[in-house]
């Protein structure tokens, strides 16, 4: 099994508004690197003397181990200037970087984990949605993704019918867009960032491109992080650690279209770091 | 009664627990504590010089330590959450109330360390967790045999409320709470109050059971 394909993927190391020139140790894929400022004051990563490739954007700094093909996908919605984007800062988890994503695609667990948030335990189904993988951009979307919700965003004022669309454009990102309660018409942008410190361990970098004149940035920053961190407890006791890509393994509950879609485009790509091939 | 607070803050939530489980309603003011450190910045400093949350501000009142807190709240909206006027209860909940310090320190350092990236010396901040872990398992087993439920006195107290979140959340700083069987009763003795509130980590005890604070929205 080798680690090339993810070696050459893009991820985040950390946020642009706090880099220093003294600059913070850090892990990606088990090498050490070091994520800064370097004497010109330019964001650098250094891996054992190595300067890694860099690209600056969604508010963090991104690099890669090897020699990445494609540049950095891009949101376009996300440009709009009258959206508030959102810094949530880094979450710690003992987990695997594709479990973590995994997770966030998987919105049956909303009712059970975000209780009376994001779902409810009286409204636990799921319509039928619609996944493919798109050829041209090779990203797993799903869409027409619809869900009962009591407290959608922060910006709710009760519940509703959401409306989702998730798109994995990299093997350790998500990006979902939700109905945006002030806005119909557009979307709310929520993305989880993912950075693959060893096998089971990533650092989580949520991050968030909203329509929203009422709440505060630190309203907006506390909502993500209560969600984010009722999925941290169930992330760190999956078993088993690593995300079963073998179609044997896959148990019908967890596995859910979005999620079956995404375990075999990371096999197709050998997007194998932090997944289990074989059953242990 | 305002509320400087933090979601993820087991200290904050104390005082949330506390409020709700009384019928209190706060007014909460979230302070941007990870990734802004708005508590080390200019307006909060001024409030609390020690540069930490919870701070409760109720008209001229500013109180910067949660034991403080959750002994205001109780004193003025719920006295049976107090020891009575017997030495031993005050005693006891005072020994308990300065006890959560360490649990805040030891278990709610590692947690920070291990969750938020925060600097720490994470095997000795486990080791001192373990140890106070160690010793509210002894100290609720003996309560137990003498058919008691809670730290002080017959009843849940603000003692139980103050120990209770640290405790809870060790899992979060890769402290295993697998050894501590009365510990466990106890937490879910906490849990099974009626309107208990739920932080990310600490669940309610019943799946079905709808949150108090729901219809407040
Ligand atoms: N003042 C103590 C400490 C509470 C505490 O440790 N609060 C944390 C957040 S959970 C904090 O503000 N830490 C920042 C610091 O102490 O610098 C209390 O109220 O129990
Ligand atoms: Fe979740």
């Amino acid at each position: 099994m080798s680690d090339q394909a993810m070696r050459d993927a893009w991820f985040p190391v950390g946020l642009l508004s706090g880099l220093t020139r003294a600059g913070t140790a850090s892990m990606l894929m088990g090498e050490d690197i070091t994520v800064g400022l370097d004497d010109t004051g330019a964001p650098s990563v250094d891996c054992g003397g190595r300067k890694l490739p860099t690209v600056e954007r969604f508010g963090h700094l991104w690099t890669s181990l090897g020699a990445p093909e494609k540049d950095l996908f891009t949101i376009p919605e996300a440009d709009h200037p009258e959206r508030t984007l959102v810094d949530v800062g880094v979450v710690r988890v003992k987990c695997s970087p594709l479990r973590a994503v995994e997770n966030f695609l998987d919105i049956a667990h909303f009712p059970f984990v975000h209780t009376d948030i994001l779902g409810e335990e009286d409204h636990p189904e799921v319509n039928n949605y619609k996944v493919e993988v798109r050829k041209d951009e090779d990203e797993v979307w799903a869409t027409k993704v619809e869900f009962y919700q009591p407290q959608a965003a922060a910006s709710a004022g009760g519940g509703i019918i959401t409306e989702y669309m998730y798109r994995v454009p990299a093997p350790t990102c998500s990006v979902l867009y939700k109905t945006c309660p002030p806005r119909p018409g557009e979307w709310d942008v929520i993305c989880l960032f993912v950075q693959p410190l060893t096998e089971e361990l990533c650092d989580v970098w949520p991050w968030m491109a909203l329509f929203d004149d009422t709440s505060t940035i630190t309203d907006l920053i506390h909502f993500q992080q209560l969600i984010f961190l009722q999925d941290r407890s169930i992330l760190e006791n999956q078993i088993p650690k690593k995300l079963p890509l073998d179609p044997a393994l896959e148990t019908p509950t967890r596995a859910d279209l979005t999620s079956v879609a995404y375990r075999r485009w990371l096999k197709r790509h050998d997007y194998t770091y932090g997944a289990q091939l074989v059953a242990e | 009664m305002i509320l400087y607070d933090y979601i993820l803050s087991p200290s904050c939530y104390k005082v949330r627990l506390l409020a709700s489980l009384l019928g209190v309603k706060l007014e909460l003011r979230a302070v941007d504590f990870h990734p802004g450190r708005e508590h080390k910045g200019d307006e909060l400093l001024a409030l609390n010089p020690a540069g930490s949350i919870p701070i409760l501000v109720d008209g001229e009142d500013v109180l910067t330590e949660s034991a403080a807190i959750l002994s205001y709240i109780a004193a003025k909206h719920g006295q049976n959450w107090l020891a009575t006027s017997d030495a031993g209860e005050v005693g006891a909940q005072q020994q308990w109330l300065s006890f959560s310090h360490r649990l805040t320190s030891a278990l709610g350092g590692a947690r920070l360390v291990e969750m938020l990236h925060f600097p720490g010396d994470l095997a000795a901040l486990q080791e001192a967790g373990i140890a106070a872990l160690r010793e509210l398992e002894a100290a609720l087993f003996a309560r137990r045999l003498t058919g008691q439920t809670f730290l002080v006195g017959d009843r849940i107290t603000i003692a139980d409320i103050a120990c209770f979140p640290y405790v809870a959340l060790a899992p979060d700083g890769s402290v295993s709470l697998d050894p501590y069987a009365s510990i466990r009763i106890w937490m879910r003795a906490i849990r099974a109050q009626p309107r208990f509130i739920e932080m990310p980590g600490i669940h309610r005890l019943h799946e079905l059971a709808p949150d108090p604070l729901a219809g407040d929205a």
